[in-house]
């Protein structure tokens, strides 16, 4: 795989730091373009060495805000960082307005960070569907630390554990009662519980809230498990956003120390292969669907001559004989 | 990435607020009508500067730039924008306006290479309309 990607191609002038060249590439991953596969095949070589974070929780919990602080504190250490924000994608028009970057724009020009907006386009999940080729954009231009915001979320949206390496929730007062720590989706995917907007009143009780959650479910008397820290900060001002980035390169280093990086290594690959496939099926149940003779066939399903499963069977043998 | 994929573009936009005023009602509309009409609208935020907000349009790979000015200053930040995209080998992406700009300069703007300008008054879907048009040419 030593193949240089052709000259003037995006990918080549991707790999020598072209700005525009890779946010079109985006865009053409985006807006689902057949061009942007050789791209991204000239660039997989190239990844690889970029550490994801992935920064999710409710809506208003000052997501953008923190990443704003950690992207100034990751430059502090001279470490270039990209960042892809994600914002909900209307249902009803199809449009976004996307204000993560509102909060962010100290850094616009600085050329060590690139900070994508970006849909969710319909996807469910909290991330949208080009997000895992984003990144792996991100990863070959050569940036060290890749954060993934994702949409505010609130109980199962959770596909960012299978990108990120570090999963940090933000979580904040006033959203609810204990229980709602108890529920299972987003408190079971966090390495570590940001409390923000620990300057308001009953921050100190989500703190407790979620120890006692954590206490309870410790599933792994295990000494050498990872235990997710709980941090208070207040990343609008500021403070304890050094703790939770200390915290963060703490887990990398038990990841490294217990071999885990390689299994989520694995595991994001793996997750790359399969929302490949699972894309082209759907395409091509898409097209299948839209034949004349699909109309018969399920006419045949209200008539009750046939069943659900009969029906899937034959689609499945259409589609994948194709 | 598929095949049988209807291939169709969704219009990407940067609405920009360059300068130092701070009215971004108008701005706030603009993204919102466009959000409405299926675009996917950048909102920059306040006070941005013209560098900013080329930067923001590179990375965003945006098909144009919104400005909303209210202070005075369009004569000096549009052409200004305008410039640095060509600096950028950007001048692909065209260039509009809003705010309260006396005629005198708008043909001015526009000889400075911005595309259009929209004043006070002018119904969001005329700027809409404008816009799907304009996008559409850049995928004709």
């Amino acid at each position: 795989m030593n193949n240089q990607p052709p000259k003037d191609s995006l990918a080549a002038r991707i790999l020598a730091g072209d700005v525009r060249a890779a946010g079109r590439l985006m865009r053409w991953v985006d807006d689902n373009l057949p061009e942007a596969e050789q791209e991204l095949a000239a660039l997989y070589p190239h990844t690889g060495n970029a550490y994801f974070i992935g920064i999710t929780g409710n809506p208003g919990a000052g997501k953008s805000t923190l990443v704003d602080v950690l992207i100034t504190r990751l430059r502090a250490q001279n470490l270039r960082v990209g960042c892809i924000a994600i914002d909900p994608t209307s249902p009803f028009s199809g449009g976004a307005i996307l204000g993560d970057r509102v909060r962010m724009q100290q850094h616009a020009l600085d050329r060590g960070v690139f900070i994508r907006s970006v849909a969710t386009r319909g996807n469910l999940g909290g991330i949208a569907r080009s997000t895992p080729a984003m990144v792996q954009i991100l990863d070959a231009m050569g940036f060290d630390i890749v954060i993934i915001e994702t949409i505010g979320v609130g109980q199962g949206e959770v596909d960012i554990v299978r990108l990120a390496d570090t999963n940090v929730v933000v979580a904040v007062p006033g959203l609810g009662d204990d229980i709602q720590a108890e529920k299972a989706g987003l408190m079971e995917i966090a390495n570590i519980f940001a409390v923000n907007k620990g300057d308001l009143p009953g921050a100190n009780r989500v703190v407790r809230e979620l120890r006692t959650m954590l206490n309870l479910h410790d599933r792994a008397p295990d000494k050498t498990a990872w235990r997710p820290p709980i941090l208070k900060l207040t990343a609008s001002q500021d403070e304890g956003v050094d703790k939770l980035l200390a915290a963060i390169f703490e887990h990398r280093a038990w990841l490294e120390e217990h071999g885990e990086h390689l299994g989520r290594e694995r595991a994001r690959a793996e997750q790359f292969v399969r929302l490949i496939v699972a894309e082209k099926l759907n395409a091509r149940i898409e097209t299948a669907v839209k034949s004349p003779e699909w109309q018969d066939t399920i006419q045949t399903l209200l008539d009750r001559t046939s069943t659900p499963h009969d029906i899937a069977a034959t689609l499945l043998n259409d589609i994948l004989g194709q | 990435m598929t095949e049988n994929t209807p291939q169709t573009r969704t219009y990407r936009v940067l609405i920009g607020k360059p300068g130092l005023d701070g009215h971004d009602r108008g701005a706030k509309v603009i993204a919102r009508a466009l959000r409405d009409a299926g675009f996917e609208v950048i909102y920059s935020g306040l006070h941005q500067t013209p560098e900013m907000l080329v930067q923001t349009a590179l990375q965003e790979d945006v098909d144009c730039i919104g400005l909303s000015i209210l202070s005075g200053a369009h004569n000096t930040l549009m052409p200004e924008v305008v410039r640095l995209l060509a600096e950028e080998q950007a001048d692909d992406i065209f260039v509009f306006g809003g705010g309260i700009i006396p005629q005198e300069d708008i043909i001015e703007l526009q000889q400075a290479g911005v595309r259009a300008i929209f004043t006070p008054g002018t119904p969001t879907t005329d700027v809409v309309a404008y816009l799907q048009t304009e996008c559409a040419k850049r995928y004709a």
